[in-house]
């Protein structure tokens, strides 16, 4: 199973969560939303860019609960909420944004 | 032994202990319980992390993990706090056998003797040993 992004074929494991974290790149998270049929805009950006920074730091996908505390912090209260975050992300702002922004799936997520 | 404790939605929150005594590489023991003690902090349970023996190297900082072709997850303790899992010990004697101080360590931790970590074990309702 992969996406196919111009010439490049990238693996990706049953649920869609690319296997080589290496191979991401902006082009390939706008064809995974798009796939999802989610059109990215700046707030989904800055959502993709705390969570690639939180795994950068801690070499894990955070829990929601995790995240949605992240955001609060760097982009404020108003952002800092699972209403905000799931409007952004309907299929679960840890699981789907995860998967955009190329990460494993979150630790304990069923 | 204390008792469990349930809160107002019903939900049972345990007193619980995860010791590990291996070596951060070379068997899965230390990212499984590390992956463990995420999920019980999930579901907001009680969580106390002890190291001791061998144990202690999981939080030695600058691990090169590369050449083992492992992710360093020695980075992953520091999130703990996130986690809201801030009951972390180390065993003083472990320490002292290996020539290791809190210096070395990635977390800062509270240092107790092997007979105050018997106390704790005594103190748990689930203790799981990795």
């Amino acid at each position: 199973m992969h996406y196919q992004l111009n010439d490049q074929q990238i693996e990706h494991d049953e649920e869609g969560y690319i296997v080589d974290i290496a191979q991401w790149s902006e082009p390939l998270a706008e064809h995974i939303a798009q796939s999802e049929n989610l059109a990215m805009t700046s707030e989904h950006w800055e959502v993709i860019s705390i969570l690639r920074e939180y795994y950068q730091e801690y070499q894990i996908a955070p829990a929601i609960r995790v995240l949605t505390k992240q955001v609060a912090k760097r982009l404020g209260d108003g952002k800092g909420s699972n209403k905000y975050l799931y409007e952004l992300f309907p299929y679960g702002p840890a699981k789907q944004a995860c998967k955009i922004a190329g990460l494993p799936k979150p630790t304990g997520c069923v | 032994m204390s008792d469990a404790t349930e809160t107002a939605d019903g939900l049972v929150t345990k007193r619980f202990l995860y010791v590990n005594r291996k070596a951060p590489h070379g068997t899965v023991y230390a990212l499984e319980v590390l992956e463990m003690i995420l999920v019980a902090a999930m579901y907001e349970q009680d969580v106390h992390v002890a190291f001791l023996d061998d144990g202690v190297f999981q939080l030695r900082k600058n691990q090169a993990t590369e050449e083992l072709e492992m992710k360093d997850f020695s980075k992953t303790y520091r999130a703990l706090e996130d986690y809201g899992v801030e009951k972390i010990f180390l065993e003083k004697e472990s320490m002292e056998e290996r020539g290791l101080t809190p210096d070395d360590l990635v977390i800062p931790a509270a240092t107790i003797d092997r007979k105050q970590m018997t106390e704790l074990m005594d103190s748990m309702d689930v203790v799981l040993s990795a």
